[in-house]
């Protein structure tokens, strides 16, 4: 037994090691890319930062600060040891510091998304696998069909729905921003307001928060949700009618325990391996709900700094994306690999 | 075996044996009996044929719009103060926006840009991408492999909308360069799907043995690999309609993509919201237009994949 | 014999499937019993509907598709199709149990051997559920060195696809038997073997099979193995039992024409070349043929095979029957073979 375990401990290590490894490289590329996108495409970085009217000295001078006159290269150069510093210049909007402003508006993204992929896997698997296991009824007719709309109904429609109807017609939750007016904030440990309400005893306050997350959360979570559940009902449709399903009921395994644990973890596999895409689905449409929710997170700086043109919060927030999405993918290769001897086995050969 | 072993002309028998007419007359009768079971299989499943009608009649939506739509002026910059913001009626089925336009023609006026995102995109991004996947994927192992795929790998690294929004946010917002920040950021999935499928046929006996018998790469790229994938392609492009309208619509709603008074969907939408709840038909006509359009790709789409899996198995 | 009740007794049993386009009609009024003790044969070519029967038996059908709709399957004097969940779940394992066709498709791909053994002798009785789990761990063990794997520990720590096929069939044959089951069903144990493996595979089992004297069902479509090891032998064509027989009879003198053309099928050493086999195929299940269904590739078809079900003649005595109007009072078979001259 304990030879398993060592082995396996060595398998993650080399894992991990070898994807962050990947991850470090594909990070710095996407920078080149970001910096090519923001530098190399038409417009004048320096004119832009400063509006039509700016005399043009001023302007030179912050072309001279911002190196615009180097070739491009030197300008990564510059832009690449600043940004390993942590300092990806100001922003335009704010006039801060942009880690600052994303030190301030990451926590709200992560809560959104966070909690928008918890109701993506859940619902997901539920629905798929009641309409798996009662296929071709109309139970199974009804999810398909609701699946199939969440599928082609882009996010912003659907936000744009509920703040119509749930919010401001019917008024039952909250549709702007992620607190009311008047409730105390909770202290700052983790940035995520409903697990630092719960953190400090304040349940009011989670309560609040919690029912301002509803709304986006599920408009941003309806598509991919609805992905996951057409994936789990079609594996797990696939999967019930395998030998290995036959022979565990014949064997006389109760169908409860045959359905929640043999037929379970292998129809899992499928819609675990997709769940990095959903995620990223939800990453994107993030930048529409928070918008339209008002929701003050990463994503509507994002879409404010690129109306405005803000060159190095885009810069940011994009590699910031890009490295929530790196680590959302190890994680679900990391689960998928934990519930499929077959892809760890072959990993470990090919090593 | 020598080269003077295999007789320069095929025997009298085998050459006569069948008619060059012959032979044409039997392979068009084939490629028709396919043909015609295809369609019989995709016929059978109703989903793909609703998907099948939607999309033919958008299409001929958006290229007869100026005929079919009832008010092909309130496509144009138009006002009319007078019937501003008016519910459905039967004369305006999906009411007016505030200053006095006719939705449903602006809606049928809209797919006309819908799809023509659609299909720019779609004609820009498929031939690049299917070409380095064939590429990289047939000199699997070699430096070309290393870089094409890790460079896809880096578009892939973040959601396709965010770098689209991201490209379109530094250019000047409009249709022709939101197609372009989309097609951008679009190729590598097309990369990564041929890549795949090239690397498991390039071992196959039909490419080895084309190989053997000298077949030059170009040949053996178009005419042995390529044709063996088409039906994923295929599949693939058909639900990317779907997905390449919904970012672009998404733009638009954004403010990146097609600009006011043009009729994009998503900017109507976006300028609908405003209205919110009260004359809720503003944006909620255009978000259903969005909504239909993408429906009918997609249920083609998968009518198509379908087919394709049920022919292979 | 005859004397014995059936332990497990099929009395006209239909299967169908619900598919898209129509219903596949897939067993059609089969009868079968297996008497305690006593090993039977299951032949047919392959889609015929031996799995099927065996898979209703058990109860484990995809339901839907698959329907009953007339039948009974009396295991020990009581109605399978109609026990509750709690009788249903003593039966399977303790009391039939089997081993499916293809030991890489019927071992969960994502569970260790030791997990999926474990599980099949912790529910095999309510004696076992309450046991420890080493003592579970030791049965376990047990139950692998039983059908001669060695090393059993790293075994129940592996998973099925670091197992060779021949490991694989020996868990599964270890697996069925780790219940202690009084009838045991084998589905074409080893075809998805190379023929050395096979040999040994089914070698084991009969040695298994003997030792612990079980009733045993054997379904195979290879004639060799049932003349060796079974006392009798039911022929299964699309969906009917066209002929039982004890097995020396069969196979010294087969009666139906479909029994006859596969013992034909078999290349002999001694005979020279490939045999003919039979012609054709079988028929679809959506329309299967009026009347007998093996009418259209029968050599002997008359004009009564295409309009009626043929019933059960005897030959000889009760213990060799077969469906097939051949077998009717001869003056009544000219009568059938006249019809043709009438019409």
């Amino acid at each position: 037994m304990r030879l398993v375990s060592l082995d396996s401990l060595y398998r993650f290590v080399t894992f991990i090691t070898q994807r962050l490894f990947q991850s470090i490289f594909v990070l710095f590329g996407l920078s080149i890319l970001i910096f090519t996108i923001a530098r190399v495409l038409p417009g004048d970085p320096a004119r832009t930062a400063l509006g039509a009217r700016a005399p043009q000295e001023v302007v030179d001078r912050l072309r001279a600060e911002m190196h615009l006159d180097e070739p491009i290269t030197v300008q990564y150069t510059f832009w690449l040891t600043d940004a390993l510093r942590g300092d990806f210049g100001d922003s335009l909007v704010t006039r801060r510091a942009v880690t600052t402003d994303i030190a301030e508006f990451l926590p709200a993204s992560l809560e959104l998304v966070l909690f928008a992929g918890i109701i993506t896997a859940v619902g997901g698997v539920v629905l798929g696998t009641i309409s798996a296991q009662h296929k071709d009824t109309w139970i199974d007719n009804v999810i398909r069909i609701l699946s199939y709309a969440g599928v082609v109904t882009p996010a912003f429609i659907f936000a744009i729905i509920f703040l119509l109807i749930f919010g401001l017609a019917l008024d039952w939750l909250p549709s702007i921003g992620r607190l009311s007016e008047g409730i105390p904030k909770p202290p700052v440990v983790t940035g995520l307001i409903t697990v630092d309400a719960l953190l400090a005893g304040q349940f009011g306050t989670f309560w609040d928060a919690f029912q301002h997350l509803i709304l986006p959360g599920v408009a941003l979570s309806l598509g991919s949700l609805a992905q996951e559940a057409r994936i789990t009902r079609s594996t797990m449709a696939d999967n019930l009618s395998k030998d290995y399903i036959a022979a565990e009921r014949a064997l006389g395994i109760p169908d409860r325990v045959v359905m929640t644990r043999f037929l379970l973890k292998p129809s899992l596999i499928p819609t675990v391996s997709i769940f990095a895409l959903d995620f990223a689905a939800n990453l994107a449409n993030a930048f529409l709900v928070e918008l339209i929710f008002n929701w003050p997170g990463l994503s509507r700086y994002g879409v404010n700094a690129m109306l405005r043109k803000d060159l190095n919060a885009i810069t940011a927030v994009i590699l910031i994306l890009g490295v929530i999405f790196i680590l959302v993918n190890i994680v679900v290769d990391l689960v998928v690999s934990a519930l499929d001897p077959r892809i760890r086995l072959r990993t470990a050969r090919s090593d | 075996m020598s080269a003077q072993a295999v007789p320069s002309t095929p025997s009298p028998e085998i050459r006569h044996s069948i008619s060059p007419e012959e032979l044409a007359r039997i392979k068009r009768e084939n490629r028709r009996d396919q043909f015609g079971r295809a369609w019989y299989k995709f016929s059978r499943n109703p989903l793909s044929v609703l998907g099948a009608a939607i999309v033919i009649a958008i299409t001929l939506m958006a290229i007869f719009a100026p005929i079919i739509a009832p008010y092909p002026k309130h496509a144009e910059p138009f006002t009319d103060f007078a019937s501003a913001s008016q519910p459905p009626s039967a004369e305006h089925l999906f009411g007016t926006d505030e200053i006095g336009r006719d939705i449903l023609s602006r809606c049928i006026f809209g797919f006309r840009y819908s799809l023509v995102m659609g299909i720019v995109v779609l004609a820009l991004v498929v031939p690049v991408g299917v070409f380095l996947g064939l590429v990289a994927g047939y000199y699997q192992g070699t430096w070309i492999d290393t870089v094409v795929m890790r460079v896809t790998d880096i578009f892939l690294s973040v959601p396709p909308l965010i770098l689209a929004l991201a490209i379109a946010s530094v250019l000047e917002p409009n249709l022709t360069n939101a197609m372009l920040a989309v097609s951008l950021m679009w190729w590598p999935w097309y990369t990564r799907l041929v890549y795949g499928l090239a690397s498991t046929l390039r071992n196959e006996y039909f490419v080895v043995s084309a190989e053997t018998v000298g077949a030059g790469t170009g040949h053996i790229l178009l005419r042995e690999i390529l044709p063996n994938m088409i039906s994923p392609i295929f599949t693939k492009i058909s639900l990317d309609m779907g997905w390449v309208i919904i970012i672009g619509s998404t733009l638009s709603f954004v403010g990146l993509g097609v600009q006011p008074p043009t009729p994009g969907l998503g900017t109507m939408v976006a300028s609908g919201a405003r209205f919110l709840p009260d004359q809720w038909w503003i944006a909620i006509f255009p978000a259903l237009s969005i909504v239909f359009i993408v429906l009918g790709f997609n249920l083609l789409g998968d009518g198509l994949r379908d087919l394709f899996s049920a022919e292979e198995a | 014999m005859s004397a014995q009740t059936p332990i497990l007794d099929i009395k006209n049993l239909s299967v169908h499937f619900r598919v898209y386009g129509g219903v596949l009609k897939v067993l059609d009024g089969i009868d079968f019993h297996v008497f305690p003790g006593e090993k039977v044969g299951l032949v047919g070519e392959t889609g015929c509907g031996k799995t099927t029967t065996m898979k209703a038996i058990l109860r484990v059908l995809p339901t839907p598709p698959a329907v009953i709709p007339n039948g009974e399957i009396l295991f020990k004097g009581q109605n399978v199709l109609k026990m509750s969940e709690r009788k249903l779940l003593d039966m399977r394992g303790q009391g039939i149990s089997m081993i499916f066709q293809d030991p890489t498709s019927a071992l969960n791909p994502v569970f260790t051997i030791g997990q999926q053994l474990e599980a099949v002798i912790r529910h095999a009785s309510p004696q076992n559920h309450r046991l420890s789990r080493s003592a579970i761990e030791q049965r376990a063990r047990l139950a692998l060195r039983e059908v001669a794997l060695a090393d059993p520990d790293r075994l129940l720590n592996s998973y099925p696809i670091q197992l060779s096929g021949g490991m694989r069939q020996r868990v599964c044959i270890g697996m069925a038997l780790s219940t202690d089951p009084e009838l045991l069903i084998a589905d074409e144990p080893g075809t998805a073997l190379d023929v050395t493996i096979q040999d040994q595979v089914l070698r084991l089992l009969q040695r298994l099979v003997d030792e612990k004297q079980k009733s045993v069902i054997l379904i195979t479509h290879t004639l060799g193995i049932v003349r060796q090891t079974t006392d009798r032998v039911y022929v299964m064509y699309a969906g009917n039992m066209v002929e039982v027989a004890p097995t020396k009879r069969l196979f010294a003198k087969p009666a139906h024409p479909y029994t006859q053309g596969l013992m034909a099928a078999v290349p002999r050493l001694s005979g020279g070349g490939i045999s003919e086999g039979i012609p054709g195929r079988i028929p679809s299940y959506m329309n299967p043929p009026v009347g007998c269904r093996f009418h259209t590739r029968c050599p002997y078809a008359m004009p009564v095979c295409e309009r009626l079900k043929p019933p059960v003649f005897t030959v000889d005595d009760e213990a060799h029957q077969v469906a097939c109007f051949l077998y009717d009072a001869p003056d009544k078979v000219q009568a059938y073979k006249q019809e043709q001259v009438a019409v």
